[in-house]
């Protein structure tokens, strides 16, 4: 995991692959292979890509372009709540046999 | 004005003073679910927004010549850290709404840079919330909310929005950032209402 953003009294934060851990937990899959369209900018890029801010009582992925919110996600007490409601399309490599 | 709070009052402060699931610590962790806004005073503006649309604004200079507190409180964070006796200086949002006509039972805080948080308004009346712009005798930092955050210390702190720019008075409900993403819409940290399911 690459911190980039390292001014020293801005909130830092990571790549996207910070994600790998909880939803691969939730879903059994690697998701930060997905490419997500932000419904901020509509342009697509892998989550990967994103700007993950993890210091915060969930998970928040931004948009590098533009900032806006692709996904959140907070882990509860029974369960891992995953919102992509700023996300206009999540794309999955079909998986190889 | 001097706020007191639970337990505050010369004593060594110990764990009965914090609510449950909850441990104290000494430092001011900085937690953010984005970057952090950068607004100069010039530019900055706080608004008080009616349910008719109604705007009372201030800008900085009007805003820091407002008859000010100075509370000292415990504050709460969701992610189960405490901090006691935290000391603020800000206007009550009792001087904020003094003249406003509002039927209002539901307040969203918006920041600068997006964030949002629904808190009923009763819950920021009664000497209860400030609009705070020092921290210990300083200007508030940007990593903690400045030039000037809510403060609500008897509510988890997601409560307590950085950046404010604006008290949207609302007829209705309106869930904010947190609270849309599976925490729990009141927030009272007594109670241990962290998550929409607790």
């Amino acid at each position: 995991m690459l911190t980039v953003h390292v001014e020293a009294d801005d909130a830092p934060w990571v790549d996207g692959n910070a994600l790998a851990g909880p939803l691969g937990e939730i879903m059994g899959t690697d998701l930060t292979v997905a490419e997500l369209t932000c419904a901020g900018c509509r342009t697509t890029r892998p989550l990967a890509a994103m700007r993950v801010f993890d210091r915060a009582p969930g998970l928040v992925a931004r948009c590098p372009g533009c900032e806006d919110v692709v996904m959140r996600v907070v882990r509860m007490t029974g369960r891992v709540l995953v919102d992509v409601r700023g996300s206009l399309i999540v794309s999955l490599p079909v998986p190889t046999a | 004005m001097a706020v007191i709070t639970r337990g505050f009052g010369g004593r060594r402060r110990d764990d009965a003073d914090l609510p449950p699931g909850q441990y104290r610590t000494d430092d001011f962790p900085v937690l953010s679910a984005g970057p952090t806004p950068r607004i100069d005073l010039d530019e900055w503006e706080f608004a008080v927004v009616t349910e008719t649309g109604e705007r009372s604004t201030w800008s900085w200079a009007e805003f820091t010549a407002l008859p000010a507190d100075e509370p000292t409180v415990d504050i709460h964070c969701v992610t189960r850290w405490s901090k006691f006796g935290t000391s603020w200086r800000g206007v009550s949002v009792d001087t904020l709404l003094a003249d406003v006509d509002t039927a209002a039972e539901y307040v969203v805080a918006h920041s600068y840079g997006g964030y949002t948080t629904n808190i009923p308004l009763e819950g920021l009346l009664d000497g209860q919330a400030w609009v705070a712009y020092e921290f210990d005798g300083e200007p508030l930092a940007p990593v903690h909310g400045g030039p000037a955050r809510l403060l609500v210390p008897h509510l988890y702190f997601w409560k307590s929005a950085k950046w404010l720019r604006a008290l949207e008075l609302r007829l209705d409900d309106e869930p904010g950032f947190w609270e849309t993403a599976g925490y729990h819409n009141d927030g009272d940290p007594w109670r241990e209402q962290r998550y929409l399911e607790d």
